[in-house]
């Protein structure tokens, strides 16, 4: 069991989470949540790591169905379980890298940008950010970025140009993700997705998360989240 | 470790009545705990050929439970025996159970499935005949007695392991193909698997599962799951493993308390990874409390 330190709106239905403790985990990488004493809603939530430091990790999150509905309704001290962290994440890499989010594909990036900056000065980060209206967190995002472009509305995908980077991490709608792979025509460029999919364990039992790949089906919880662009065959 | 949670189902001694249910359980479990406190793994449902499984949605949460349609996604008997059995032989030494649990479409399948397993290093092979998410075969061997008898039979003749054959509630007559299954060798059963089920998208009109009907597990079955496994355990005398929703020490206790042996713990660990761990302590506990110096002074009781 954990504390929540704060548990807060910060858009219209999107909810921002800080859970008190000292918490593993990397870029990219995810926790199951659960904000409920009852076996109804059965599964819990997978969420990736918004943020943690040596005395919390936060999540985003919207509200979209039974089980984020009960989670945003806890307060500040509530308890809830977390497990994890769970997934392979992000690669650590050095070079010029572009950080690209769509919507609450945004989550794992924060964070991403931070372990970048630390693990090599000489690396270059750029965060692109899309939304379909309001634009959250961006002064948080701006402070871990050598350059910040926010778009709402359009396609953000249309505003980053893949090849001038050498690595590209991407989380977002699939289209957004196919249109990137697109783009891609120099072999110096790797794209790299966090992917989402429907998720039972989180921690590869179940099976229910496959994810289908040139080198067949992989699970999106333990072989993934992240995946190269290249080996994604997209649905 | 209490003495008193040890189990003797037929000639095979398990540390403790708890076992890991098919199709929920993975060696990254190991991250949250030592895998050789549980009684017994069972592995994913295995076929001779790999299979990709089911297209589509493959869970869906219901009140208290979950459907699944995964259609048995595994790599194969080969695969398992080359990457996964050398990880398992591990835990296996420490006097943890590794139960192999074996599926088919044809009883051909089967056959040579059981055969590759006869030498491997497992203790004992679980017989799935009650898949509801293939087409061919699978739960159509555990429907009638019949169906049943014909696969044990054969299967029976090809292996020295001890077989024990996991039961499907979806059977006309559960009760009656569990007798079936004694009646050509089985050396034990578990029961049950899951529930066959349905979900209906009402914004798309169609259903969720491609293939329709879907198994459902969880604390919604639990009730029913324990009626059969008391009425199957009043009707044979062959040990049996309890299964159905089990989450907690007491849901345990109940199948014990209604003849099982031992009780296999399924969707909880999807619940919580901790799942099984907290059960074994909880009918500790129980035991202790109570004065309990046996799991026999209470099992079948009712």
């Amino acid at each position: 069991m954990a504390k929540i330190i704060f548990n807060q709106q910060i858009d219209d239905g999107i909810y921002y989470i800080e859970i008190a403790g000292k918490y593993r985990g990397s870029m990219g990488q995810f926790y199951m949540l659960r904000g409920w004493a009852t076996s109804h809603p059965l599964l819990n939530r997978p969420f990736s790591i918004f943020d943690l430091n040596d005395h919390s990790i936060s999540f985003i999150y919207k509200v979209v169905g039974e089980g984020t509905q009960l989670l945003s309704k806890l307060r500040k001290n509530n308890d809830l379980e977390l497990f994890g962290p769970y997934g392979n994440g992000f690669p650590f890499v050095e070079g010029k890298i572009a950080l690209v989010g769509g919507g609450m594909g945004i989550a794992p990036l924060y964070l991403a940008a931070r372990e970048l900056m630390t693990y090599s000065p000489t690396n270059e980060v750029h965060i692109y950010l899309g939304f379909k209206e309001n634009a959250i967190l961006t002064d948080l995002f701006e402070a871990v970025s050598h350059k910040l472009i926010v778009d709402t509305g359009g396609y953000i995908s249309e505003i980053v140009n893949v090849n001038s980077y050498d690595y590209v991490f991407a989380c977002g709608p699939q289209d957004m993700e196919m249109a990137l792979m697109q783009q891609k025509n120099s072999e110096n460029s790797h794209i790299f997705f966090s992917v989402e999919r429907r998720m039972g364990c989180g921690i590869g039992a179940c099976l229910a998360c496959t994810c289908k790949t040139s080198a067949g089906n992989k699970l999106t919880c333990k072989d993934g989240p992240v995946f190269p662009g290249e080996v994604l065959l997209f649905e | 470790m209490n003495k008193a949670l040890q189990v003797k189902f037929g000639n095979i001694i398990f540390k403790n009545p708890v076992i890991a249910a098919s199709g929920t359980f993975s060696l990254d479990f190991e991250q949250h705990f030592d895998l050789t406190q549980l009684g017994g793994i069972c592995t994913k449902g295995l076929t001779l050929s790999p299979r990709t499984g089911n297209k589509g949605i493959r869970i869906w949460e219901t009140a208290s439970g979950i459907m699944n349609s995964v259609g048995l996604e595994n790599k194969g008997i080969d695969l398992f025996i080359k990457n996964d059995l050398p990880i398992l032989k591990k835990v296996r030494a420490k006097g943890t159970r590794i139960i192999a649990n074996v599926s088919g479409s044809t009883i051909e399948e089967y056959l040579e499935g059981i055969t590759l397993l006869a030498k491997a290093e497992v203790d004992m092979i679980e017989l799935n005949i009650s898949c509801p998410n293939i087409k061919g075969g699978g739960m159509s061997f555990g429907m009638t007695g019949q169906a049943a008898r014909e696969l044990v039979r054969q299967v029976r003749g090809l292996t020295l392991l001890p077989l024990v054959v996991k039961l499907t509630p979806n059977a006309d007559n559960i009760v009656k193909v569990a007798q079936c299954c004694v009646e050509e060798g089985a050396d034990g059963l578990s029961l049950v698997n899951t529930f066959n089920g349905m979900a209906i998208d009402i914004r798309s009109r169609k259903p969720v599962f491609d293939n329709i009907y879907a198994g459902l597990s969880g604390p919604a079955i639990k009730p029913i799951a324990l009626r059969m496994v008391h009425e199957v355990c009043r009707n044979v005398k062959i040990p049996v493993m309890g299964m159905g929703g089990i989450c907690n020490g007491r849901d345990a206790l109940e199948f014990i308390m209604a003849g099982a042996s031992c009780i296999q713990v399924g969707t909880a660990n999807f619940i919580n990874p901790l799942s099984c761990i907290r059960i074994i302590e909880e009918i500790d506990d129980f035991l202790r409390k109570e004065g309990i110096k046996s799991l026999d002074e209470i099992r079948g009781i009712i």
